[in-house]
């Protein structure tokens, strides 16, 4: 039996041996664990490009805000701001940060979104991909390449750590979600196999230690913000990545580090809502109000 | 170790806000659902934990009845699920407890109908959930296999023949799972596949002495 891959560096190792892409051996590897085809692997990349795609062009026309009545109405206000300002930072930038709301947003108010990793991360590798895929014009195929390379990165996370932020915090979610976003651009830009997997080392090394503190337990308060945020923290991991900037630590090693920091934070930081933002007086006060 | 799929990372397509306390919720109860089998009289739905503080705020009520219901992870009636027509033809109630003895996002499910059943579960995070308990019965269900549910009573030799059904339709068992009240008691296996059973198959195993509850769960799609 073959051995199937559950870290970086045998990832790294396989690409590099049979001269294959990330996406390929992941394939590959999904294909020899027995359980689905290429067929159902693409098919369901492509179902949830699709999904993630409706969701953003929902969430942007869209001012509902969620049952909570806490937010929903920000990805109007940075389209509106846009629409007469331009952003330092390009007009790519201004779409992912847009679409990373539009996302999240779209999530809170239980519109239908694709977990990726989870629902408090949904905006991020979406808002990454699809904006950068559309400034480029990157076929639909390569969209679905960059997709699986991302759910490669995630998946051998999540061998070591389990995606919840009630185990690892919100790096297990929004920082899981930046480095798969970090690899599916650095992929669809036409990195090496070392540099899309360093990128997403890069991305996870910046995220060690970020809590979950969600105020009144609800995905919103600081969920919401924070996709926007580690969407363009992905775009830095890709760019650092593209020059070489290499991660001293290995990119499993990382992973380590990030599992056994999960595990030495506090359960109150884990989506407990016990303490952090979620227990300022400002969130006590939200809580009274709102979970009567 | 049981190691998630990329399929896993990437999925479900689901209605927000929360994949362990919207979409895993529908998940426990469309599991739920496919165990009990029959239009239920009454459900109680008990959340504990993070479940019941948090459940309101992330529809997990709602995405509890819904799955109950038979509704998929993606429905867009999720979000008015208390108002549909489906949701009104049974009666539901939902309480909500403190038990740190009990996973933080726990659910019982509290049947009433033809057959009265009490179903437990567990969501574990990124919309994975387990079921671990039917009527007092240990068991491993997590909806990513086709699973064989059987409770029937505790006599020498009910394993191998069942497992023997199941080698005529040449399929590869994947778990088996199984637990007892007591020797020469009831006793319960949940045996995990790879593929898909025949109907012939599943008839022959609900035709076998001593079965009291036979019932074959369709893997949830992701």
């Amino acid at each position: 039996m073959k051995h199937s891959i559950s870290t970086f560096r045998q990832l790294y190792y396989t690409c590099k041996e049979q001269s294959k892409q990330i996406f390929e051996v992941a394939i590959e590897n999904e294909v020899d664990k027995g359980d689905y085809s290429e067929y159902n692997i693409r098919l369901q990349a492509k179902k949830t490009l699709d999904a993630m795609k409706e969701a953003i062009k929902e969430g942007l026309s869209s001012t509902e805000l969620s049952p909570s009545g806490m937010s929903g109405d920000d990805c109007d206000r940075l389209q509106k701001r846009y629409s007469n300002n331009r952003s330092i930072l390009g007009t790519t930038a201004e779409k992912i940060m847009k679409y990373a709301l539009a996302t999240s947003e779209q999530n809170l108010r239980m519109g239908t979104i694709a977990a990726c990793p989870t629902a408090g991360s949904c905006g991020i590798v979406p808002s990454v991909l699809v904006a950068y895929a559309q400034d480029n014009k990157i076929k639909e195929d390569a969209e679905i390449n960059a997709l699986i390379t991302a759910g490669e990165v995630g998946r051998i996370i999540s061998n070591k750590m389990a995606l919840a932020g009630a185990v690892g915090g919100c790096q297990a979610e929004c920082g899981v979600a930046s480095a798969m976003a970090a690899a599916a651009l650095t992929q669809m830009r036409g990195g090496t196999v070392k540099q899309i997997i360093n990128a997403s080392a890069l991305a996870l090394k910046n995220v060690l230690g970020l809590t979950c503190d969600p105020v009144c337990g609800l995905v919103e308060i600081p969920c919401v913000k924070r996709n926007p945020f580690l969407a363009i923290h992905a775009v830095t991991a890709s760019e650092l990545s593209m020059a070489d900037i290499m991660s001293k630590i290995p990119p499993d090693e990382v992973v380590d580090a990030m599992e056994q920091t999960g595990q030495l934070m506090s359960p109150l930081l884990k989506e407990s809502s016990k303490g952090g933002l979620a227990t300022t007086k400002t969130a006590l006060a939200l809580a009274k109000n709102i979970l009567k | 170790m049981n190691q998630s799929s990329i399929i896993d990372i990437i999925s479900p397509i689901m209605a927000g806000p929360s994949s362990s306390h919207t979409a895993g919720a529908v998940r426990l109860g469309l599991l739920a659902r496919n165990i009990y089998n029959a239009k239920p009289d009454k459900i109680t739905f008990k959340l504990y934990n993070s479940y019941a503080s948090t459940g309101k705020g992330h529809g997990t009520d709602k995405g509890l009845l819904a799955g109950v219901l038979g509704f998929s992870v993606c429905d867009k009636r999720i979000k008015n699920v208390f108002n549909t027509a489906e949701a009104k033809e049974i009666e539901y109630e939902f309480e909500f407890l403190q038990d740190f003895n009990r996973h933080p996002n726990a659910v019982d499910f509290v049947i009433e109908g033809g057959l009265n059943m009490f179903i437990s579960g567990n969501s574990v995070g990124a919309g994975e959930i387990e079921i671990t308990n039917i009527n007092n019965f240990m068991v491993k269900l997590n909806g990513k296999y086709n699973t064989l549910l059987l409770v029937y009573d505790d006599v020498p030799g009910v394993i191998s023949t069942v497992t023997g059904i199941i080698q005529k339709d040449k399929v590869n068992i994947a778990s088996l799972h199984c637990d007892r009240s007591g020797k020469g008691k009831d006793a319960s296996m949940c045996i995990c596949i790879d593929g898909d059973l025949s109907r012939d198959c599943f008839k022959e195993i609900s035709d076998l002495k001593n079965m009291y509850i036979v019932r074959y769960i369709k893997k949830l799609e992701s």
